[in-house]
Formats: structure tokens, C-alpha cells, sequence
């Protein structure tokens, strides 16, 4: 199961015992799982689950009511250059004057105080970044003015220039199209296995990711079942963690979760399974 | 071109004639106003700005009450209500509005008592009209030397945190994960803004000063897609604006005998022509073809 870790090397991320409550209400109860070096990861939901909560926790934007997170095996510090970060749904400006190399560089250099001053070779490490996302056709546009699955493009070079060895993207595939939605997995895939970076990417569906996912850390009711798809995309499994009966159905190769006994159906796309 | 502009580059520039302060002061004020303004205008701050000027009548007119320069009235009053309006709730994008106009109104019912004692108690007629619309012309030279150090402060601010306020402008959330302290940036930068506005409003006035703030940004913002640049050319316009400004000003003493028409008039005119011009011709050209 922990098939890319180094023995002996500490987990990459390691969630213990997170429990979060936001104005009066538990959002997340007794969350643990890890991630090793380089696995790929899904966290997957449905909205309002607690994903973006549970990254916030990870990244230091919010803090756990009890529990703890390591980032390769130390507490997890305010500014944690392990970790690179993609938002959900940021709406980028159009008159905002920012070329998508601007919002590269940013990446490398944003935290700092100061006049900007960059040398060769962080130009160089900049081009190097936008050609990684394919991004060089648009690097000198405005970033308000690309469209969705540029402007996600552009994000994820701000937060792999820093050389993180974990990366956290909220979302990415909501608001894109199909076509886009497999260019930004395959991206990431691609990128993250070049790099042996470990990615924990969110989303609504499972089936966008089956190709390219080591583990599933699956997200209901305030608490998550984590391990390979097999194992935790299951009726068994997944009817304990929503604590009532579902059927997990695979039709097509695509993996159908369905509420058992209502009418509430959770929708996903097609995908290959593997 | 008129001989009032010949002295401009001789020795002796930095001496008392009010010609020389006005177009010192007002070139380095508008150049303060461009830098400072490119990020109100990309932070979406311009009602915050221009309810500092409104705010720091209260401050100018309390100055002129005690008999000192307005400008230090101004600068604290502004910096107070900076702070007010940080504690109430600026962060937020909709608290922040809410924070301004609490702090605007309390702020106005001031200026307005402050005011009218400066009409009434101590005579000075012309208080209110320095107050609002601006008195470049009778700033005394001793304090080019106080406006200086404020520009300085001002444009530092911003210039030094010039890559976290740009990513926390373009995304709070983004600028946190990069580790930048989104609310102590946030706070310099009002700092920063009080300051600006405050310079401005002893220049071409209290009420005028939010055209010199956002008009030359919001030009530059539609000339280029480089930030650095922005503030260049918002910087460039505003003192292009302040010097014809003056200049026109001061030729206007010959236009009707013995009354030159007010400063500010030009300098907000210019600055409005300019955004227009610049408007419509890049307007026709994203109609031709698509910039991006």
C-alpha cells in the first residue's frame, strides 16, 4: 500500500488525530492518515465535507481544536516551504497588471520584503517552470485575462517554482471542462512523478483521478477512511464511513456511489478505472 | 512657453517663491499619489482612500484652529482613523466598507464643527477653501522639508513590500500559503495610504485629492500589464497633471484681472482628460483586436 516510501524515511504528511470545530459545529472529527514521498493522493467529497478545511489545517491556515500535523516527520511551520499550495476558485482580476510569469516568479520570491531584484538564473528557473505547465504561449499575457484551465496552469507553476515536496491543490478540476480537467491531471501526474513530488489534490469525483491515484483519503460526515481506491471505494467500506448504507457500482469502468434506500445520488463522471 | 517657467531649472529653485514650493511639493506629491494610488486601484481600496481625505478635514481644520500647518492635522487624523477602520474590520472585503463609512461620518460631523469655529472664532475666512480644495500656493517652504520625509515613508512602505502586497492583492488566500503576513502588509499599506492622502489633500485639496490618487492608476492600469510600470506611469502622469496644473494656474492671473483660477481645477481636469484620452484610444484598440 505505502508502495513509493523510502523505508525508513519519515511520511511526507502525517495527519493525527485532527479534529476542527468552526463556529460551533465540528467540521472534522479524529482525521488521520499519511502520505509518503511521492504518492498521489485524492481527497476526495462531496461539497461542504470538510476538504478545503482539512487543507487549510494542513497548510497552517487554521487551527486543529486538538491533534496535529507533520510535514516529513516535524510540526508544521507557519511558513512551510515543503508544501506548495494551489486555492480553490481564486478570482484572478482582468485589470489587475500581472503576466502570468509575474504570478511564476511570485512563487519563487512573494514572501519577501524588499526591491525585487532576480537573477539569471531565477529567470531562467521561471521559463523552465512555464514550459513544465506549458504555459510559455501565454507566459506574457495578463493572468486576469486566461482562461480557467490556463490560469490553473499558471497557479500550480507559482507553487511548484519553490520546490516543494508536497503539493496541496483545492479543487482544480471544478469549473473546467472535460478536456481541461484531464490536461491539469495528467499535468500534475507528469510533474509530480518528474519531480518525486507527493500531490493531495480535492474533488467532488473520484473517477477524473482513478488513472493517475496511489491512495484515496475519502471524506464524510466529518471524518475520512484513507488507503487505495480498491480498499476504500467499496459498499463496505464507504457505507461505514457515511454511517448508512451505500452502494459503491462500477458501470464502465467508472465507479458510481450510490445512497442506498433514497434517492440521493452522488454524480461522477466518466473516467477509466483501473 | 511662458517666462514664469524659466526660473524652474536655475539656482535657487529650492528657495520661497510659491511657484518653485507648488511645483516641488506637487511633483513629488503626485508622484507619491501615482505609487501609492497603483495599489489602492488594484486593491479595490478607492473608497477607503477617498474617505481618508474626507476624514482628515477634520484634522486640517482642527490644525488650523491651534494655528499649525494643516498637514500635520491631516497625517493624524488619517492615521488614527486608519487604525479605527483596520480594528473594525478592513480586512474583509465587505466590513471594510462598512468600517470606512462608520469612521467617514463620525469623522465628517468633526470636520464640520471644526470647521465652523474656524469661520467663527478665529475669522479665518479661508480656512475652509485651504482645507477642501487645497492651498499649493501658500505652503510655506519650511515645509518641503516635513513633506519630504512623508513621501519618503509613504513610497518606502510600499516599494519595500512591494512583492507580498502585490501577491496579497492579487489573492489574500494565495499570499498566506506563500507565508506572506497578509495583515501586516495590509496595515503598512494603510499606513501608507493615510500618508499619501494627507500630502495630497494640503496640495490640491482635501476633497480633490482621491482624483490624484486613482485618475493617474487607473490610467496606467490600462497602458500596461507590468506593476513595477504602473507605478512608473501613474507617477508620471500625476506630476505631468500637477506641473501644467500650476503652470496653467498661474497663468490664469492674467486670464481675469488680479484672480487666477484655482490649482486643483487644473490638476483634476488634466488628470480626467488624460484617463479619458487614454480610455477610448485603448478601448479602439481592444475593439480591433483582442488584447490580453
Amino acid at each position: 500500500m505505502d508502495s513509493a516510501a523510502v523505508p525508513g524515511s519519515p511520511p511526507i504528511l502525517s495527519v493525527e488525530g485532527i479534529s476542527v470545530w468552526l463556529s460551533g459545529r465540528e467540521i472534522l472529527h479524529d482525521v488521520d492518515f499519511r502520505i509518503e514521498a511521492g504518492e498521489f493522493t485524492g481527497l476526495i467529497g462531496s461539497n461542504g465535507a470538510g476538504k478545503t478545511t482539512l487543507l487549510r489545517v494542513i497548510l497552517g491556515l487554521e487551527a486543529p481544536a486538538s491533534g496535529r500535523v507533520l510535514v516529513n516527520g516535524r510540526p508544521r511551520s507557519p511558513r512551510n516551504p515543503l508544501i506548495g499550495y494551489v486555492p480553490q476558485k481564486i478570482v484572478l482580476d482582468p485589470d489587475m497588471p500581472l503576466r502570468a510569469r509575474d504570478l511564476v516568479a511570485l512563487g519563487l520570491d512573494g514572501h519577501r520584503f524588499g526591491l525585487p531584484r532576480r537573477s539569471t538564473a531565477q529567470k531562467a528557473l521561471v521559463e523552465d517552470m512555464l514550459d513544465a505547465v506549458d504555459a510559455s504561449g501565454f507566459a506574457d499575457a495578463r493572468v486576469g485575462n486566461l482562461s480557467g484551465g490556463e490560469q490553473q496552469r499558471v497557479l500550480i507553476a507559482h507553487a511548484l517554482i519553490s520546490r516543494p515536496r508536497l503539493l496541496l491543490l483545492d479543487e482544480p478540476l471544478a469549473n473546467l471542462d472535460i478536456r481541461s480537467e484531464q490536461e491539469v491531471v495528467e499535468l500534475v501526474a507528469r510533474i509530480a512523478s518528474e519531480q518525486q513530488i507527493a500531490v493531495l489534490i480535492s474533488a467532488h469525483d473520484v473517477n477524473p483521478l482513478l488513472p493517475v491515484m496511489d491512495r484515496v483519503v475519502y471524506v464524510a460526515s466529518g471524518q475520512v477512511a484513507s488507503g487505495t481506491t480498491e480498499e476504500v471505494v467499496t459498499t463496505e467500506a464507504l457505507s461505514r464511513l457515511y454511517g448508512h448504507h451505500v452502494d459503491v457500482v462500477h458501470v464502465n469502468d467508472r465507479i458510481l456511489v450510490v445512497a442506498g434506500h433514497d434517492t440521493a445520488v452522488h454524480h461522477h463522471s466518466d473516467s477509466r478505472a483501473r | 512657453m511662458p517666462a514664469s517657467l524659466a526660473p524652474v531649472f536655475e539656482p535657487g529653485f529650492f528657495s520661497s517663491s510659491p511657484v518653485h514650493v507648488a511645483l516641488i511639493v506637487g511633483g513629488v506629491v503626485a508622484a507619491v499619489s501615482g505609487v501609492v494610488g497603483t495599489f489602492t486601484v488594484m486593491r479595490g481600496q478607492a473608497f477607503a482612500g477617498h474617505s481618508l481625505a474626507d476624514i482628515g478635514t477634520a484634522g486640517g481644520s482642527a490644525a488650523f484652529l491651534i494655528g499649525i500647518s494643516p498637514l500635520y492635522g491631516f497625517v493624524a487624523m488619517n492615521l488614527i482613523a486608519a487604525g479605527v477602520m483596520e480594528m473594525i474590520g478592513i480586512r474583509r472585503p465587505r466590513g471594510r466598507d462598512l468600517a470606512t463609512g462608520i469612521v467617514l461620518g463620525a469623522a465628517l460631523g468633526l470636520a464640520a464643527l471644526f470647521l465652523y469655529w474656524d469661520t467663527t472664532h478665529s475669522s479665518t475666512t479661508g480656512a475652509t477653501i485651504n482645507v477642501l480644495f487645497g492651498s499649493i500656493f501658500e505652503l510655506p517652504s519650511s515645509l518641503v522639508p516635513v513633506i519630504a520625509v512623508f513621501s519618503v515613508v509613504a513610497t518606502g512602505i510600499v516599494l519595500l513590500s512591494y512583492r507580498p502586497l502585490l501577491l496579497s492583492s492579487l489573492s489574500p488566500e494565495l499570499a498566506s500559503a506563500r507565508g506572506v503576513p497578509v495583515r501586516l502588509v495590509g496595515i503598512g499599506y494603510l499606513v501608507a495610504l493615510a500618508v499619501a492622502v494627507s500630502l495630497s489633500a494640503v496640495t490640491i485639496g482635501a476633497i480633490l485629492s482621491t482624483a490624484l490618487l486613482i485618475g493617474p492608476a487607473a490610467t496606467a492600469l490600462r497602458l500596461t500589464k507590468r506593476a513595477g510600470m504602473a507605478m512608473v506611469i501613474a507617477a508620471a502622469i500625476g506630476v505631468a497633471a500637477t506641473w501644467l496644473g500650476v503652470l496653467l494656474a498661474y497663468d490664469s492671473y492674467d486670464w481675469t484681472t488680479g484672480h487666477g483660477w484655482p490649482v486643483s481645477f487644473f490638476v483634476v481636469t488634466l488628470v480626467f482628460a488624460f484617463y479619458l484620452v487614454t480610455d477610448l484610444s485603448v478601448g479602439r484598440l481592444a475593439g480591433r483586436r483582442r488584447l490580453r
